[in-house]
């Protein structure tokens, strides 16, 4: 689904990726960590279309994103949702028409079924009760939670979470996580997520969502199959210093590695 | 060498700034002949800049003509002229005054909003968000600002030239004692037909400034929210600079083409 073939990029003098590839497979995690100004965002930013590589092969859904024009990049885009630091929520509009956006403005769809769309999407993520609020009244937590609705509203194949837990408490970041988990695990989106919170990134990669008899979806924790599905990737000054899962990872005896995870 | 380093950097940033602001243009007259266009933001943004601006060119317009009247008409006594003080309100409100300060007044209130509102949307990835939602930003803020920008700031002008003319009455009348109808066939007798052509042709130019030199700051506002201070600022003083020169090089063209 997306494939980065020795993609490098500077801004002037500073190197920000350097020979970095990897594969993304459809229903899929791909957790990329490191410090921050490793390159992490820049990543997502390369595959969405909002930056463009300087060198290597960028491919997403078939579509070679490093080199289609602005305009070619709005299909591939259709497939692609991306959640931004801190949300990234249009702050004159309210939470449904933030989560509607696309289908709202992009579509030929009836307003009643993207209203339909609307209400189902911020149901799943159990903020009904919001829909008519402003980003402005709502906690943290809340608004990372609407910028996932907003970018899986349109019900796109791959997520992309930039740092979508950074600056949350714990239980709030959970409550984000298993959002994240419930999307890969139960609406077969194939997933990167950036970040540096490594109690996040273990805790996405160590569970699963299960949906039981009476319709209650549970987080459990991964069968190692499905733990295997989750993929880790750590950088460092531009490069992939670690590509694994998170057994590997816990067991690697990188001593970069050690410092990170300690 | 420092001072020629220092010069160097100043010129390629300045062919920068102007290579991106040529691009922006060409990418809103682009968006203005391919779809998506999105239509409730267009009417939105008339709404915003004609009707919104209405309150600030109206008072702008009467106490423009008002002070002019009253200025002029102490001059004109000394000739024995006052009883045509309309001429010169009508002549120096519709063929400069109206324009320019009307511009001025949208480059205050119109300039400065847009690259706030722009400055912001950049700083806090909601560009980007819009570009990653497949919508373009050009289409969807600028191109509306700038058709807004084009087409109210004429209509704004001439409610601002009636308006000031209104008020030149007013002092010509209770202040200056000259004769309703004097005064209002001194306006009429005064106007050419390439007077009004000029204080109309002027602000579709100068609107058209002043958005787009907004639209193009606010777009490359860096730096969080001291950023969008910065950018609200360079576009106010860019802009008021931009319209006093383009009206100038505007009348001289006018002048030429049209006399």
């Amino acid at each position: 689904m997306v494939l980065f073939d020795r993609v490098q990029l500077a801004f002037d003098e500073k190197v920000v990726l350097q020979d970095v590839s990897f594969t993304l497979v459809k229903g899929h995690t791909k957790i990329i960590l490191g410090a921050s100004g490793s390159g992490k965002s820049t990543i997502l930013k390369i595959i969405v279309g909002l930056l463009r590589s300087d060198a290597g092969v960028v491919w997403v859904n078939g579509g070679r994103v490093d080199q289609l024009s602005e305009r070619e990049l709005m299909s591939v885009r259709g497939d692609l949702g991306m959640i931004f630091q801190e949300g990234a929520l249009f702050d004159s509009l309210t939470v449904r028409e933030n989560v509607g956006y696309k289908l709202y403005e992009e579509t030929n769809l009836p307003l009643d079924q993207v209203d339909r769309r609307v209400e189902e999407v911020l149901g799943f993520m159990g903020l009904s009760e919001h829909i008519d609020k402003m980003p402005s009244d709502l906690s943290g937590g809340q608004r990372r939670r609407v910028a996932i609705a907003r970018a899986m509203a349109f019900k796109p194949r791959i997520l992309l979470y930039d740092e979508a837990t950074t600056g949350l408490d714990p239980i709030t970041a959970t409550t984000v996580d298993d959002e994240i988990i419930k999307l890969r695990d139960l609406e077969g989106v194939s997933s990167i997520v950036v970040t540096h919170q490594l109690r996040d990134a273990f805790y996405i990669a160590d569970h699963m969502a299960v949906r039981g008899q009476d319709g209650d979806v549970q987080i459990l924790p991964a069968t190692p199959q499905k733990a295997d599905e989750a993929e880790f990737i750590m950088l460092k000054d531009g490069f992939i210093c670690f590509e694994g899962n998170a057994a590997e990872l816990r067991l690697s005896d990188d001593p970069y590695l050690k410092t990170f995870l300690s | 060498m420092r001072v020629f380093g220092f010069f160097e950097d100043w010129l390629k940033g300045a062919a920068l700034e102007t290579q991106e602001y040529v691009r922006l243009i060409g990418a809103a007259f682009r968006g203005l002949l391919t779809p998506p266009i999105y239509r409730h933001d267009i009417i939105e943004q008339f709404d915003e800049i004609g009707w919104g601006s209405l309150t600030v060119v109206l008072l702008t317009g009467l106490f423009t003509g008002a002070a002019l009247a009253s200025q002029t008409g102490l001059t004109l006594d000394q000739f024995g002229a006052r009883p045509v003080v309309g001429r010169l309100v009508s002549t120096s409100m519709v063929k400069e005054l109206g324009p320019v300060l009307t511009a001025l007044m949208l480059t205050g209130r119109i300039g400065s909003g847009i690259a706030a509102e722009l400055g912001s949307m950049v700083v806090t990835d909601q560009i980007n968000a819009l570009r990653a939602l497949g919508t373009d930003p050009i289409r969807k803020l600028v191109l509306p600002r700038i058709l807004a920008g084009l087409l109210m700031a004429p209509v704004l002008t001439v409610i601002s030239d009636f308006v000031g003319i209104f008020g030149g009455w007013v002092v010509a009348r209770f202040q200056l004692q000259v004769a309703t109808g004097l005064y209002w066939s001194s306006v009429t007798d005064a106007l050419y037909i390439q007077d009004v052509e000029q204080g109309i042709i002027k602000p579709f130019v100068l609107g058209f400034m002043i958005v787009t030199i907004a639209c193009h700051v606010g777009l490359r506002t860096k730096g969080g929210t001291q950023g969008v201070g910065r950018a609200t600022t360079v576009a106010v003083v860019a802009g008021s600079v931009a319209v006093i020169a383009v009206d100038f090089f505007v009348t001289q063209l006018m002048v030429w083409l049209i006399y």
